[in-house]
């Protein structure tokens, strides 16, 4: 078995994004940006699937994005994977272009498998592994928090509102992470120097044939409503005459 | 102009998510249908006839539709939505499974849990963990989007849309049904209470989140929620989790109990009506957002409180 896992460079998940004061969107300039959180999770998984020997075959990372992607490949490198491929882009990509460049190194890559994380945290947008299967017409295991292989299956038990509902999935397919799924390692030192030597390959969308056109229009970003901070109340006798009167119970 | 929503149910009764969904298809404007797929759902159909602005229902049985599976939803709703301008789901885990498969299938970019119609191209929705609000304007000729149901009101029950069959698609399909594991429980669902409590990690063990949480929720008839701090260290389940990757949620009241209100937490809970917070800590964040800020020993206050109400 083979596994591709896509993997998305955003903002630092600690730190605070502030919105440009021209409402354009959120100001990037000198912030600090990571893998994203859930993308990880992928990584992480993947790793672990290989460490169990259910993954026989390669992990292929895939980035898309700009120049600096390329350090988010080697994170997840370093974390296990074996190679990767940046496709080089300056230009926003929306998720229906990330899936549909993601179908074609599907095409030419054969996985068995692709673990892309839930959601990226800066457009939280939560579409592209099921976009991506929906192209491929493949199965999908959305929001996974356990995944099992049997026999010629993929048992994934995924995280739903209420609880939890587990399918079993043919393969090929994709499965997209939940917080659960695992906890993603540190990459040690040793690993961090192998995966300098590690390959990864650079593409442009246009290779694919992919139009990157946006499909939506950024009309404005702003803050959201800010709220007001209470007050502070002295015992809890004051609490419920407060909420009392404020017709809360 | 008609807009298709999918319906999200338990066979047996309508989910009120549906409902809130169902008032954002009619702030977008034309004919809303309602597109019940299920199993034995009859009942859930009749509920859908009865929401207010509604002026058609497509019931569809099969067995793949008692979970909602989105293989088999993508095979009934794509060839559907040739008569449809837009296809609108609630942003549950139902509705974000299923609707970017759908989008992708019709080449159009899902535009994701919407906070508010402008007109029927332009709509708000946060980003960044709700730190930014994005307006954005689709240029598909047709639209799929999720609806955040926090910020839509019910659509109302004065209707009585006719109920039309329709077939399902053939099957097999690639992806089986195998287990559900639904949390049971007598106190309100938490994405849907009027009233929410929410422990977060002061509580400091499993057994503590029980004892100290879950009275002063039953008093309240409230949802009970949890950090995802308290989620991590395993004193919550995860379906408790309040926040941008958990459940997002603005009850009437929402009581905060030892959460020290992290970024991620407040994007799930701060349009909540009155916000309660007690926390031993009088610099913690959640006092910035809280209606009512409580500084003390959760461990002596909550059940203070439990037994004052």
């Amino acid at each position: 078995m083979k596994v591709l896992v896509p993997v998305k460079r955003v903002i630092d998940p600690y730190v605070r994004p502030r919105v440009k004061p021209d409402g354009s969107g959120v100001d990037l300039a000198n912030i600090k940006m990571a893998m994203n959180p859930f993308c990880e999770i992928a990584v992480e998984e993947a790793v672990r699937m290989k460490e169990k020997g259910l993954v026989t075959g390669e992990i292929v990372l895939v980035s898309i994005g700009p120049a600096q992607a390329q350090e988010t490949i080697r994170v997840g490198l370093a974390m296990g994977a074996d190679r990767g491929i940046l496709v080089q882009t300056d230009a926003p990509v929306e998720p229906l272009a990330v899936a549909k460049i993601l179908a074609k190194i599907v095409e030419t890559e054969k996985p068995d498998l692709v673990i892309t994380g839930k959601q990226a945290i800066d457009d939280d947008a939560n579409q592209t592994g099921q976009m991506l299967a929906a192209l491929l017409g493949w199965p999908q295991g959305a929001f996974a928090s356990a995944l099992a292989r049997e026999a010629d299956r993929l048992k994934v038990t995924r995280e739903v509102d209420g609880g939890l509902q587990t399918v079993s999935l043919e393969l090929p397919a994709v499965v997209t992470t939940d917080l659960r799924l695992n906890e993603p390692r540190f990459a040690s030192l040793p690993n961090i120097m192998k995966a300098k030597k590690k390959p990864i390959d650079t593409k442009t969308p246009g290779d694919f044939g992919v139009d990157i056109t946006p499909r939506l229009s950024v009309v404005k970003v702003a803050e959201p409503k800010k709220r007001e901070a209470g007050e502070k109340v002295a015992d809890v006798d004051t609490l419920i005459a407060k909420l009392k009167s404020a017709g809360a119970i | 102009m008609a807009v298709l929503v999918f319906a999200e149910h338990t066979n047996a009764a309508l989910n009120e998510a549906t409902s809130k969904t169902v008032s954002a298809a009619s702030a977008i404007g034309g004919d809303v249908h309602v597109l019940v797929a299920g199993h034995n759902a009859q009942a859930a159909a009749a509920a859908a006839s009865r929401l207010t602005g509604v002026a058609k229902v497509i019931h569809v049985e099969g067995a793949a539709f008692s979970h909602a599976l989105a293989e088999a939803v993508e095979a009934l709703v794509v060839p559907m939505m040739s008569g449809y301008d837009a296809f609108l789901a609630p942003a549950t885990t139902t509705g974000k499974n299923i609707a970017p498969r759908i989008a992708a299938r019709l080449d159009v970019m899902q535009v994701s849990e919407i906070t508010a119609v402008i007109d029927a191209s332009t709509f708000e929705r946060p980003i960044y963990a709700g730190n930014a609000i994005l307006t954005v304007r689709s240029n598909d000729a047709r639209k799929v989007i999720t609806v955040r149901t926090t910020a839509f009101r019910d659509a109302g029950s004065t209707g009585s849309a006719p109920i039309e069959t329709a077939p399902a698609p053939a099957g097999p399909f690639k992806s089986l049904f195998v287990a559900e594991e639904l949390q049971k429980s007598d106190r309100p669902e938490l994405a849907s209470a009027k009233r929410v409590v929410s422990g977060g990690r002061a509580l400091a063990s499993a057994e503590q989140f029980n004892q100290v949480i879950l009275p002063l929720a039953d008093k309240l008839q409230a949802g009970v929620g949890a950090s995802r701090a308290a989620v991590d260290a395993g004193y919550a389940p995860n379906d408790y989790q309040v926040g941008q990757t958990g459940k997002v949620v603005a009850p009437e009241l929402y009581v905060a109990i030892g959460i020290s209100g992290a970024i991620q937490h407040l994007a799930g809970m701060k349009d909540s009506k009155v916000i309660v917070a007690i926390n031993k800590d009088e610099e913690a964040p959640i006092f910035q957002i809280a209606d009512y800020g409580l500084v003390g020993d959760l461990f002596k206050i909550v059940p203070e409180l439990t037994a004052k109400l």
